[in-house]
C-alpha cells in the first residue's frame, strides 16, 4: 500500500523536460498485447502505486490506486460478499486494475454485466504535461464534463498515466450452475442467441471443442429452476471452466506458436470459414481464432461480421495489430492524443504505429 | 419574414445563408421568420431563452453533412436539437447560429430480435423503441422520465438515465455504435456491432458530450429481454435516515433492485393528493423498491427485501400483488413533478448526485437552506444510484424569486460536490450548470476538456458556450462564490 503519485509525477515532468519517452508498466502481465513497446523509451512503473483508497460496500463503490493487483481487490471485495462482476482476466497474479482498464479487458459475463469500461465511475490521470487531473467521481451517475474516464478504456496508456480508478462493484451471485452439451459450430450461434433472448439469469455463453457451455447465476431458486428447464448436463467444477476461459488457461489458448486473433463482432454473424480452431464466447460476440493470416484479410472478415479484429497475441507485433480506423477517425484520435500528451510521451506506437 | 442585421463571421447575411440551405433542403424546412422560429427558443428549461438566427430540418444525412460544411466554412454556430425536452438549456439556440433539428429522422431502421439490437434514426422517441421491441419480448433499458417525448439522439447527447439505472445502466451502457457527422461534415461510425472496439473509447467520450463533439445521425442500441415478473414494495419510514439505511440494507443484502426510489414528506403528500396512490401521508420518507426477474427470483428477493425494511424500522409496508397495483404505486412517483407543479406556480428541478451515505446530512442541510432562501423544496430521489432531484418551489411572477431559486439550486450543487458527489447526474450541464463546473473541476481539468473538444471541432462551431466554461469565467465565478461563502460564514457565526 503506497501512494507514489509524487514520484510518478516527477518522472513524467522529468521525461518531458529531457525529451524522453515513457513505457507505462503495471504488473507486466499484458506485455504481449499491443505493438512492441518502444525500445528507446524509459519505463514508468505503476507496480508500487497500490492500495485501496476508499471502499464503501453499501455504496457499491471502490476507489483504488491503479497499480493494485486484481487479486488483492477481489480478496477485499469477497470479504464483503462482493465482486468485480465484469470478471477481469488475470493472465498472471500480478495483473493490475490499471492495466485492465487501459486494455479494456473483461471476462465471460461481459454481455450481461458490462465491461470494465462500463463499471468505471471516475479516474485520476497524469497527462503529458504532468498535471494530475480528476475526472468523473465516485457516484453512479455523473454527466459533468466529457467522459474522459471511459475514454481510457482500450487507449493502452497512450493518453496518460491512470493513477486511480473508482469502480462500481456488485454483490457476488448467490448461486451458479453451468450446463454443457455437444453442439456443432453451425448451430451454436443461433442457439446461444436464442438463450440470451430469454429473461433468465444467464451470465455466460461459450462454445469450444464442439461443446456449448451456458452459465446461470443469481438467486438460487431462479438458477435451479432455469437449469431444470434448459437442456444440457450440469458441469462439475463449472467455476473452474469459466476461470480458465477468463484467464486464457483453457487448452484452446495453450498453443503459443500460432497467432491469436480476437474478433469483436455481431453476436449473430455467421461463422467464418477458416482452417484453424475457433473459440466463441459472449454469445458469439467475441470469437478467438488461432492461425496464420494477414491483418488485412482478417479485417475484411471482421467488417463483414459488423465488427473489428485485433491480433491479440503472437504474430508480427511490429506491424499494426489493431483494425485500422477510417481516415476521419484517425485524425480525431491523433487530435485527442495530442490534447492529452502533446509531446507524445506515453507508450509511443503501442496502440497504432501512427499514434 | 424578417430581414435582419444578422450576419455570419465571414459576412454572409441571414438571407444569404438561408438561400444556401434552400439549395438542397426543402425550402419549407429552412425557417427564418420569427413566428416559426419562436418554438425553438428554449428546451425543457424554459427560463433560458434565445432566438436562433435560423432553423433547418434536413431529411437526409447528406443534407446534414452539407449544413455542417457550410457552417464550418462560414464559422456559424450549430446547435443540434432532438425533441427539446432537455433540462439544462443544452439545446438553447445561439443567436448568431443555426438550430439543426433532427426531427425528420424519426424512423426505426431495423430491429434484430435474435441479436437483440435496434438501429435507429436519432429522432426516434425513447419509448417508441421499447414499444416496437415489445413485439419480440424485448425492451430498451434507459427510461428517462421524459421518455414519451425525448429522442434517442438527445439521450446519447445527454447520457440519459432513468429509474432503472442501478441495474440496467445509463445510455452509455446500452449503445453499440453511433454514426456522427463531424464539425467538418465527415460522416463516421464510432463503435460497431461487437461489444468492444479497438483503441480509445470514443463512443463513451461522445456519449453525454451535449452536442459539442458531433451531430448524431444514427444509433444502434442493445435490447434486453423483458423480465418475466416485476413487483414493487412501498415502504414508509418516520425519518429520512432510516429510509437511507434501508436502501443500503437491501443492497448490502445482495439485492440489486430494478428501481429504488425515495420521496420526502413534501413529495409524498403532493403526489398522494395528485393521484391518490395510497401513500402513507404521515411518513417522512417513502421508498419504492421494484424487483424484477424470473418468478422464482422475484419471489425470493421480495421476501428478503420486506424483511430488511421491517428490521430497519419501516412504519408501513405494502407490496404490489397485481400489475394494476404496481402501476398505481408507481404513478405517484412518476407524477411527482406535475404534482409538485400543482402546489406551486413554478418549480425548478435540480439534479445533483451524492454518495448515499451522506443523504441525511444533505437533506437536513437543504431544509436549513430552504429557510435561508425562503423557498420550499420537495425531494424525489433515485435512491439506488444517489441521484437527487430537489424541486425548488417558487413563483416567477414575484420579482427576485427565480433568482433566489437559482441561488438556492447553486448552493445545493455546491453541497453535492462538497460531500463527494457531482453537479449533474443525468440532466447535463448545458448553459444552466456551466457556472458550477468551476466548483467540480479545476482550471487544468477544464482546459483538458477544451483541448479534447478542439480535436473534434477545431473552430468551435458545435454548441458553443455550453458544457464547459471558459477559464476566465470560472475565475470570476469562484471569486464571487468565495466572497459570498465568507460572507455567509460570518453571518452564521453572528447569528
Amino acid at each position: 500500500m503506497a501512494d507514489q503519485i509524487q514520484q510518478l509525477q516527477e518522472q513524467v515532468l522529468q521525461a518531458r523536460q529531457n525529451g524522453n519517452k515513457l513505457n507505462i508498466v503495471g504488473g507486466g502481465s499484458k506485455a504481449f498485447m499491443g505493438r512492441e513497446p518502444s525500445a528507446d523509451a524509459d519505463t514508468l512503473s505503476l507496480a508500487g502505486h497500490t492500495g485501496i483508497v476508499e471502499y464503501h460496500p453499501v455504496e457499491l463503490v471502490l476507489t483504488v490506486r491503479a497499480g493494485t493487483p486484481l487479486k488483492d481487490i477481489e480478496e477485499a471485495l469477497a470479504a464483503e460478499g462482493q465482486c468485480l462482476h465484469f470478471e477481469p482476466p488475470r493472465f498472471t497474479e500480478s495483473s493490475t486494475i490499471g492495466g485492465t482498464l487501459a486494455c479494456n479487458l473483461s471476462g465471460p459475463a461481459r454481455p450481461w454485466t458490462g465491461s470494465v469500461r462500463d463499471q468505471v465511475l471516475g479516474i485520476r490521470l497524469l497527462n503529458g504535461k504532468g498535471e494530475h487531473l480528476r475526472f468523473g467521481g465516485q457516484v453512479m451517475k455523473n454527466v459533468a464534463g466529457y467522459d474522459v474516464s471511459r475514454l481510457q478504456a482500450g487507449a493502452m496508456g497512450t493518453l496518460g498515466v491512470i493513477t486511480e480508478i473508482s469502480l462500481k462493484v456488485m454483490p457476488k451471485p448467490a448461486a451458479s450452475v453451468t450446463l454443457v452439451q455437444d453442439m456443432a459450430m453451425g448451430e451454436v450461434i443461433d442457439y446461444m442467441n436464442r438463450r440470451a433472448g430469454e429473461p433468465k439469469p444467464i451470465t455466460g455463453a461459450c462454445w469450444v471443442d464442439g461443446k456449448v457451455y451456458l452459465r446461470l447465476s443469481g438467486a438460487r431458486s431462479a438458477v435451479e429452476a432455469t437449469a431444470d428447464k434448459w437442456s444440457g448436463d450440469v458441469l462439475d467444477e463449472g467455476d473452474r471452466f469459466w476461470q480458465q476461459i477468463r484467464d486464457m488457461q483453457h487448452g484452446f489458448f495453450s498453443d503459443a506458436e500460432a497467432p491469436l486473433w480476437r474478433f469483436s463482432v455481431g453476436s449473430t454473424a455467421p461463422a467464418a470459414d477458416l482452417p484453424g480452431p475457433w473459440l466463441m464466447e459472449w454469445v458469439g460476440g467475441q470469437r478467438w481464432y488461432r492461425g496464420d493470416a494477414s491483418l488485412a484479410d482478417m479485417e475484411k472478415l471482421a467488417r463483414s461480421a459488423g465488427g473489428q479484429v485485433s491480433l491479440f497475441r503472437g504474430g508480427d507485433r511490429q506491424g499494426e495489430v489493431m483494425q485500422s480506423p477510417p481516415e476521419a477517425l484517425k485524425t480525431i484520435q491523433r487530435g485527442v492524443k495530442n490534447s492529452f500528451d502533446p509531446d507524445g510521451l506515453f507508450n509511443p506506437g503501442r496502440l497504432y504505429s501512427w499514434l | 419574414m424578417t430581414t435582419t442585421s444578422h450576419a455570419t463571421k465571414s459576412g454572409l447575411t441571414k438571407t444569404e445563408l438561408a438561400e444556401q440551405f434552400r439549395a438542397f433542403i426543402d425550402p419549407e424546412f429552412v425557417i427564418t421568420d420569427d413566428e416559426t422560429l419562436k418554438p425553438y427558443e428554449c428546451d425543457g428549461l424554459a427560463m433560458y431563452r434565445e432566438m436562433p438566427m435560423l432553423v433547418v430540418l434536413p431529411e437526409t444525412v447528406q443534407q446534414v453533412q452539407r449544413v455542417m460544411r457550410i457552417c464550418h466554412e462560414q464559422g456559424v454556430p450549430v446547435v443540434a436539437r432532438g425533441a427539446g425536452t432537455g433540462l439544462c438549456a443544452g439545446a438553447m439556440p445561439h443567436k448568431e447560429g443555426v438550430v439543426l433539428s433532427l426531427a425528420k429522422f424519426n424512423r426505426i431502421l431495423e430491429i434484430d430480435p435474435l441479436a437483440r439490437t435496434a438501429r435507429l434514426q436519432p429522432g426516434v422517441r425513447n419509448l417508441a423503441i421499447s414499444e416496437e421491441a415489445a413485439h419480440f419480448g424485448l425492451y430498451y433499458g434507459p427510461d428517462p422520465s421524459s421518455q414519451i417525448a425525448c429522442t434517442i439522439g438527445g439521450n446519447v447527447a445527454e447520457n440519459s438515465g432513468g429509474v432503472h439505472c442501478l441495474k440496467y445502466g445509463l445510455t452509455v451502457h446500452n449503445l453499440l455504435s453511433v454514426e456522427i457527422v463531424t464539425a467538418e461534415g465527415d460522416r463516421v461510425t464510432v463503435g460497431s456491432d461487437g461489444l468492444d472496439s479497438c483503441g480509445m473509447d470514443l463512443l463513451a467520450l461522445l456519449t453525454g458530450s451535449e452536442g459539442l463533439l458531433g451531430v448524431v445521425t444514427e444509433v444502434k442500441v442493445k435490447l434486453l429481454p423483458k423480465p418475466e415478473v416485476a413487483q414493487v414494495i412501498m415502504a414508509g419510514f418516520d425519518s429520512v435516515e432510516k429510509a437511507g439505511d434501508a436502501v443500503g440494507g437491501v443492497i448490502a443484502h445482495g439485492i440489486i433492485p430494478g428501481g429504488l426510489e425515495m420521496m420526502d414528506g413534501h413529495a409524498i403528500i403532493a403526489a398522494d393528493d395528485f393521484c391518490q396512490a395510497g401513500y402513507p401521508r404521515d411518513a417522512k420518507a417513502l421508498l419504492l423498491c421494484e424487483v424484477d426477474g424470473t418468478e422464482e427470483e422475484v419471489h425470493e428477493h421480495i421476501a428478503e427485501a420486506e424483511a430488511v425494511f421491517r428490521k430497519l424500522g419501516a412504519t408501513s409496508i405494502r407490496t404490489s400483488s397485481s400489475e394494476a397495483e404496481r402501476a398505481l404505486l408507481w404513478k405517484g412517483r412518476k407524477s411527482a413533478f406535475p404534482a409538485v407543479g400543482r402546489i406551486s406556480p413554478d418549480y425548478y428541478c435540480m439534479d445533483g448526485t451524492i454518495p448515499r451515505r451522506h443523504l441525511a446530512k444533505v437533506l437536513l442541510e437543504m431544509e436549513s437552506m430552504s429557510e435561508r432562501f425562503g423557498l420550499r423544496v420537495a425531494n424525489v430521489f433515485h435512491a439506488g444510484d444517489g441521484n437527487l432531484h430537489p424541486l425548488i418551489l417558487f413563483d416567477a411572477n414575484v420579482p427576485g424569486e427565480f433568482e433566489s431559486a437559482e441561488a438556492f439550486g447553486s448552493a445545493i450543487l455546491s453541497l453535492c460536490v462538497e460531500v463527494g458527489g457531482c453537479i449533474t447526474g443525468e440532466h447535463g450541464v448545458g448553459v444552466e450548470k456551466i457556472r458550477q463546473m468551476a466548483v467540480q473541476f479545476n482550471d487544468e481539468e477544464l482546459q483538458q476538456f477544451h483541448d479534447v473538444k478542439a480535436a473534434f471541432d477545431p473552430t468551435g462551431i458545435l454548441n458553443p458556450g455550453k458544457g464547459v466554461p471558459t477559464l476566465r469565467f470560472c475565475q470570476e465565478y469562484r471569486s464571487i462564490e468565495h466572497k459570498q461563502h465568507n460572507h455567509e460564514q460570518a453571518g452564521a457565526s453572528h447569528g
